[in-house]
């Protein structure tokens, strides 16, 4: 049945939907409606769960990793500073090998302070272990966290489902949500194989001493790398159920593309209508939207941009420094090939900023430019600047 | 480092679940210093067995050190109201 939905309230329903059992809870904008909603839920007696209600971000993920332990399935959600302030659980969580999955809605980091939408949040926890999916629309929001579910209790991995602030989470569009039935279908219950259970007594959170941390860092890297294959083939049996296919990326009229621009949540869509309108023109453009962050994909990346000339990232994060981050994952996934396009990095829609349909032509056009001259100068830049600070570099 | 239960296998999250099985982590590897009593002077008052923080000193007459989880803090041999204990480096006799 169709449903006119924002973004948050598909996250919500998603969880509902997979009659998540913990749900712990602490407000922050974008995200709070998620949580409000699900309280909605739990009181009117729609969904049978303990509402936990914590003093801060840094609780909320911990009783979700002690509910986590005990084998039930766990869901929160947080953005931005929320986030930050997990990020020490955010370790522990994966480490410890717990399924839960956590929504994420995508907002800048403080300072200067800022409720609008970026990336740099769920960017710079990166390397926490977590399986990262970013989704485009409300569809993707409701469909990822559900598959979320099962890919995490499969990988015993936890999940980050990341969708971008306001652009998503306060806009409402149609979204097509299944039946109870047929979510309980595809999400059988869980059971986890180490829960924790007086009846057997076992121990979690041991000491890791130098003779063994480390292989418990290689399992977890073994596994986040393995669940590539998860994810693909979740996405295969949520396709045969539900229709909709989802991948670790998304191809957009690449086959015979000669510059690729390639990006991760909602600008994928704005990036979509301007690759129709450069092909209506005869230009060879296509999109690369990116699913899954970590995993990264490499070998399907390399399948998707291999043959093109050039590969514009555009991305709403950067580490200060160096590059986008996205960027710097594309030059290392392509690093070694006999062949790499030129790769260039465009740092834009910080804070809520808007990437106009003017800042993407600017984009593509220094792209070109760099193919026509067959080497890049400068590949990092940034879209839409204040001209005052164009002298600057 | 010696590895004790190195042959299990390792669990995902370093999950355990046999429980007690700290019992067979043998600490004592960590051990830079020994303490040694020397019999002749010790009065088997007990204060070492008392004051040890792991447990490590059994509740005999003479108290005897268990060297599998001794980490040689010392404070043994600090207690020791007629200095029966000294603290020898390991490696050393």
């Amino acid at each position: 049945m169709k449903k006119f939905m924002t973004g948050n309230d598909s996250a919500a329903l998603a969880a509902k939907l997979a009659r998540v059992k913990v749900i712990s809870a602490y407000p922050i904008t974008p995200q709070t409606t998620i949580v409000e909603k699900l309280s909605e839920f739990v009181a009117n007696g729609e969904l049978d769960a303990e509402y936990i209600k914590v003093e801060s971000e840094h609780s909320a993920l911990s009783a979700c990793v002690g509910a986590a332990a005990t084998g039930v399935r766990t869901f929160t959600a947080t953005s931005s500073q929320g986030l930050m302030l997990m990020s020490e659980i955010l370790f522990v969580a994966s480490g410890l090998r717990l399924p839960i999955v956590m929504t994420n809605v995508n907002r800048s980091l403080s300072a200067p302070l800022s409720i609008w939408c970026d990336q740099q949040d769920s960017v710079a926890v990166r390397d926490s272990g977590w399986i990262q999916l970013y989704c485009e629309n409300n569809q993707e929001i409701l469909d990822s966290t559900i598959q979320a579910f099962r890919i995490a209790e499969e990988t015993l991995l936890p999940v980050m489902v990341c969708f971008d602030g306001y652009i998503l989470s306060h806009t409402a569009e149609p979204v097509d949500v299944p039946e109870q039935s047929e979510v309980d279908g595809f999400l059988p219950q869980y059971n986890y194989p180490y829960a924790l259970d007086p009846e057997h007594p076992g121990s979690i959170g041991a000491v890791g001493v130098p003779d063994y941390y480390e292989e418990f860092r290689f399992m977890l890297q073994e596994e986040m790398l393995k669940a590539k294959e998860k994810i693909l083939e979740v996405g295969k049996i949520f396709a045969e159920k539900f229709g909709r296919k989802y991948g670790l990326l998304e191809r957009y009229r690449t086959e015979d593309a000669e510059i690729i621009l390639l990006t991760m949540g909602s600008l994928a869509g704005s990036l979509k209508d301007m690759v129709d309108e450069y092909r209506q023109h005869g230009e060879r453009v296509g999109l690369v939207k990116l699913r899954s962050f970590r995993p990264f994909p490499v070998r399907e990346l390399k399948d998707a941009v291999g043959n093109a000339k050039a590969v514009a990232v555009l991305e709403k994060d950067v580490s200060p420094g160096l590059s986008g981050a996205l960027f710097s994952d594309l030059s290392t996934a392509l690093i070694n090939s006999k062949k790499s396009p030129l790769l260039m990095n465009f740092i834009c829609g910080l804070a809520g900023r808007d990437v106009s349909p003017l800042q993407i032509r600017e984009a593509v056009k220094s792209t070109l430019e760099a193919v026509e001259a067959g080497e890049v100068k400068n590949p990092v830049r940034w879209l839409g600047l204040r001209e005052t600070l164009m002298g600057l570099r | 480092m010696s590895s004790h239960t190195s042959t299990k296998k390792l669990l995902p999250g370093a999950v355990i679940m046999d429980p007690g099985s700290t019992e067979q982590n043998e600490t004592g590897s960590w051990r830079s210093m020994r303490p040694v009593t020397d019999y002749e002077k010790c009065t088997s008052c007990m204060s070492c067995w008392l004051y040890c923080p792991d447990s490590a000193i059994s509740c005999e007459k003479p108290p005897k050190v268990d060297y599998r989880y001794c980490k040689g803090c010392g404070i043994c041999a600090n207690v020791c109201p007629v200095k029966a204990i000294t603290m020898v480096p390991e490696g050393q006799k």
